[in-house]
């Protein structure tokens, strides 16, 4: 794999390249590819040009970090200030916020150039990116192919080579699902170790932005730039300022990899045996494999389903067309405004959500439900910190298969809903994970495999992933580079 | 009365914090509207909510100065509704683990009206309604209010009134808010059943709009003679929100509540769990000052004062602490209190000035000119006036009294003066020797005339009569 962001670092540091330069050819890239694969939903060159500009001028004193002058995407569901941010919903057509996110704001301020916002699942509710309503993005891979969900636009847009990395978010696998897909590295940090200001809530106790980059490396130096407590969410924490992108070398010896055999029921066989080729690799430098088991992994995805849209029912209250967004014409009353404007913006998947949210939530059912939900979540909580005082990282796969055909989605919600399967329990625990491309199919799709780990320790899962990426070569997976 | 009310209070008070609950905006009353706004209280996509740690500092002292439990352990809930006014379409409040918990406030009587619970949450927006069309306003959301929830203890009209006044009282006293009924910044939502001592409980209603104390008993006089009414014709109370419109003292149905609300709490996930450590709690009680049904009683026992005067003193934390700092300066207390309130009440025409008890004279000023007073050197009388030249002018004591003035009568000049009075006032004299003694008063005045004041009456009486029974 390239580690793309420190070789364009290194080019933009050198003076070889500036960044106004680097920031015309992904444009030129962008115009002439996003038509087929639909990764942007808003692009925004002439502030990508001012940021150029700007990131060269940094670059000139001497002030940019590792980022400094590198273009980037952002789901479009991370806030930025004066660029439309929808959600990819209707209910949000034409919303710009007045402020950025914490995250977009830290990347700026190392020179960051923001191309536009990418393409995801409405809400990022979904395993496909399909309920966007700017149409799906494609898998860069094999275009009849969907890009997974809900960061599919970022995913596409890495994958296709029109964006050196992106941001996505990750609430039960939207991360590292499309990351499998399309054959990259997709980063869920720790619950807490990045901050969820701007992020605009899906499953509030979830959520967490991530990056989606071209190799491990550059995750890590991604990760760095934008990690962090941030007095603005009380949910974030501190970490430690060590450059995790510094510490990681690639070296596993006695590093202990647990293999929970729930994480592999109901996995294709071919992405078992992928998995368990990578197992080998581990051994063979020196890993010591441990089996473990976690039989509470079997309720995660009710668990998941009830919280997430029990929040998600909270969450998407706000948008009533009072203040923002879209606004159904020809209503007679206020309540009449808000029921119309709330039916024709949300999309079916959304409604969906909202509705189990709002049941499970109800008086009555709610110790049926969301308080079960919270009691299991605890003991799956529980069941994670015992096996961490086992070994060091678990290994599994990251969705149970490869790219589901394009349209395959609508025809079986419920598979979709089973597909979270593996991504899930790291969100009800809040743990990091990483999704790292781990081989093909006999279709040619990439397959992704999950390294997990430790609360707040990013070092020892992006190391892990370090190891594999470095000593195996998956050709296939180059991204198109234009420098 | 053949019914019995059953009456309970929930109170919400806006707290007197610098900024709003959870971001940093002002919580200044008025200003332009959405003018006092953010990201965070317009509820604005992604923005989160970050809690504002005094105001459980303030809970907690208002909880502790109304005798509650506090629980060291909290956290906030989400109250799910929608309406315009609510830009998240849930309120941040607290559900199951409030801040204060089991609690009282003791009536005059020795009645103790029970508090279930003081739980913080946020304001909501305020809906303008102009030229046919209805506007928003959010400088008021997201400002932070304590909700005091009393037992149904209450029987009458007046003792809920009384209650909302010693709340009122006790939380201006400790400083968590300036309790304006008629700002909003203290409303109390009633609720009233009747029923027959010795059968069930009835169907209750919860008025609102009450902007004044003494509507709470008009307000409640109303309702209760509606119920009654209503069970006398034979007809069933519903279950409603009522609205009290102080212009024509009646209520009307606002809402009616055909099922029970469901606002689908659940824990906050942007807010993680708070602990507030028992030797807080311990602190900020021993910053909780003398409440005021202490200070009235103290006034009265130990300063010796009228009930009359402690009733006008009592209720303004302000004047009290100005009034204590008067007389740790030496002044007494009988001739500092009349002074202050024959020579600054005068000039206050509202409440609120009281309230607010704004003046420039130094406390150490005025307890040199009561001093005067209390060393008989000048009149009770002359002390308000030159009190009044000091608030107007600025200037000190001196600037007012010279040495003559503070010359006192000598015995022989009382004598004179005595005689004097006497020969001046053959009909008093007369009235006097007829039993009518308060007829002295007339010869008093001549003495004062002369004296501008500073006649002893005593001494004068004891002279007066020793003459006239000669």
């Amino acid at each position: 794999m390239t580690e793309l962001l420190t070789k364009l670092s290194v080019l933009l540091h050198s003076g070889e390249i500036s960044s106004l330069e680097l920031t015309e050819k992904y444009i030129a890239e962008t115009e002439k590819k996003n038509p087929v694969y639909n990764a942007y939903v808003h692009t925004c060159f002439e502030k990508a040009r001012a940021d150029a500009k700007r990131a060269d001028e940094m670059l000139r004193k001497g002030l940019g970090g590792s980022l400094c002058g590198i273009p980037m995407a952002i789901k479009d569901n991370i806030c930025t200030d004066g660029i439309e941010t929808t959600c990819c919903s209707k209910i949000l057509e034409g919303y710009k916020p007045y402020y950025n996110a914490t995250v977009v704001e830290k990347l700026y301020n190392e020179g960051a150039v923001m191309l536009g916002k990418t393409n995801m699942d409405e809400f990022a509710m979904g395993s496909t990116s399909e309920s966007s309503c700017y149409g799906a993005p494609l898998n860069p891979r094999n275009t009849s192919y969907v890009t997974g969900g809900s960061s599919g636009g970022s995913a596409a847009a890495v994958g296709a080579g029109i964006a050196p990395y992106a941001l996505g978010s990750d609430t039960g696998g939207s991360i590292r699902q499309p990351a499998s897909f399309c054959g990259i590295v997709g980063l869920k940090p720790t619950y807490g170790a990045v901050s969820r200001y701007g992020l605009i809530a899906y499953g509030s106790s979830l959520d967490q932005i991530g990056p989606l980059t071209a190799s491990v490396k550059d995750a890590a130096i991604v990760y760095d730039a934008i990690k962090g407590h941030d007095k603005r969410d009380m949910t974030s924490r501190q970490v430690s300022d060590e450059p995790v992108e510094k510490s990681i070398d690639g070296n596993v010896k006695g590093l202990k990899i647990g293999i929970a055999k729930e994480y592999f029921e109901g996995i294709d066989s071919e992405i078992k045996s992928l998995i368990y080729n990578a197992v080998d690799y581990y051994s063979a430098n020196g890993a010591e494999i441990i089996d473990v088991s976690i039989p509470a992994l079997k309720d995660s995805l009710p668990v998941y389903y009830i919280i997430a849209c029990a929040e998600a029912s909270s969450n998407l209250g706000r948008y009533d067309g009072i203040r923002y967004g879209f606004r159904a014409k020809g209503y007679t009353s206020v309540d009449d405004m808000v029921y119309k404007t709330r039916s024709e913006g949300f999309g079916r998947e959304v409604k969906k959500r909202i509705m189990l949210g709002t049941y499970v939530l109800s008086s009555g059912y709610y110790d049926a439900y969301y308080k079960k939900a919270c009691i299991i979540r605890n003991e799956i909580k529980k069941s994670f910190a015992e096996v961490f005082e086992k070994c060091d990282v678990i290994l599994a796969p990251t969705a149970p298969n490869t790219a589901f055909p394009s349209g395959l989605a609508k025809q079986s919600p419920l598979e979709m809903y089973l597909s979270d399967i593996a991504t899930v329990p790291v969100n009800i625990a809040g743990l990091p994970a990483v999704s790292i491309p781990v081989g093909t199919d006999k279709k040619g799709l990439p397959a992704g495999m999950q390294i997990i780990g430790n609360a707040f320790d990013e070092k020892t899962v992006l190391n892990a992933a370090y190891a594999f990426e470095r000593g195996n070569n998956f050709s296939e997976f180059d991204i198109p580079e234009i420098v | 009365m053949e019914y019995e009310m059953i009456c309970g209070i929930e109170t919400h008070i806006e707290l007197a914090t610098k900024t709003k609950i959870f971001c940093g905006c002002t919580t200044a009353f008025g200003g332009a509207p959405n003018t006092h706004c953010c990201p965070v209280c317009t509820g604005q996509p992604g923005a989160l909510p970050v809690l504002n740690k005094s105001v459980a500092e303030f809970a907690v002292r208002a909880g502790r100065a109304v005798n509650c439990r506090i629980n060291n352990n909290s956290h906030m809930d989400r109250k799910n509704y929608c309406y315009p006014d609510l830009p998240k379409a849930y309120q941040i409040s607290q559900f199951d683990e409030p801040v204060c918990e089991n609690g009282y406030i003791e009536l005059e009587s020795g009645k103790k009206i029970g508090i279930t619970r003081i739980h913080i949450e946020e304001d909501a927006g305020k809906l303008v309604h102009e030229n046919g069309q209805t506007y928003i306003d959010y400088n008021r959301g997201g400002v932070p209010l304590i909700e005091i929830v009393s037992e149904p203890d209450i029987r009458t009209a007046e003792e809920a009134r009384e209650y909302a006044e010693k709340l009122q009282l006790i939380m201006r006293y400790v400083g968590v808010s300036d309790c304006k009924m008629q700002e909003g910044s203290m409303r109390c939502d009633v609720n009233i059943s009747i029923h027959k001592p010795g059968t069930e409980f009835g169907t209750r209603t919860e008025l609102k709009n009450i902007n004044s104390l003494s509507n709470i008993v008009k307000a409640i006089e109303a309702e209760v003679e509606r119920q009654t009414d209503c069970l006398e014709s034979g007809e069933v109370i519903v279950q409603a929100t009522m609205r009290y419109d102080a212009d024509s003292d009646s209520v009307s149905v606002m809402r009616v509540k055909e099922n029970s609300d469901d606002y689908r709490y659940f824990p906050e996930p942007d807010i993680v769990r708070f602990f507030i450590p028992p030797e807080e709690v311990m602190r900020i009680e021993e910053e909780i000052p003398e409440l005021p049904s202490e200070k009235k009683k103290r006034y009265l026992n130990e300063l010796m004062l009228s009930a009359e005067v402690v009733n006008q003193l009592y209720k303004y934390k302000r004047v009290t602490d100005y009034f204590e700092e008067v007389l740790s300066k030496g002044a007494g207390a009988k001739n500092a209190s009349n002074l202050l309130i024959r020579g600054i009440y005068t000039r206050m025409n509202t409440e609120e000035e009281k309230e607010i008890f704004d003046i420039s004279l130094p406390a150490e000023e005025m307890s040199k000119l009561t001093r005067l007073v209390d060393d008989k050197k000048i009149s009770f009388n002359m002390a308000v006036g030159v009190l009044s030249d000091m608030l107007s002018t600025g200037k000190p004591v001196e600037a007012f009294i010279s040495e003559k003035d503070t010359e006192g009568v000598s015995d022989d000049e009382l004598v004179k003066l005595c005689e004097e009075a006497i020969a001046a006032n053959p009909k008093a004299v007369s009235d006097i020797k007829n039993g009518k003694e308060k007829a002295i008063n007339v010869m008093f005045g001549y003495i004062m005339k002369a004296t501008k004041g500073k006649g002893d009456t005593k001494k004068a009486s004891k002279i007066i009569m020793s003459i006239i029974n000669k």
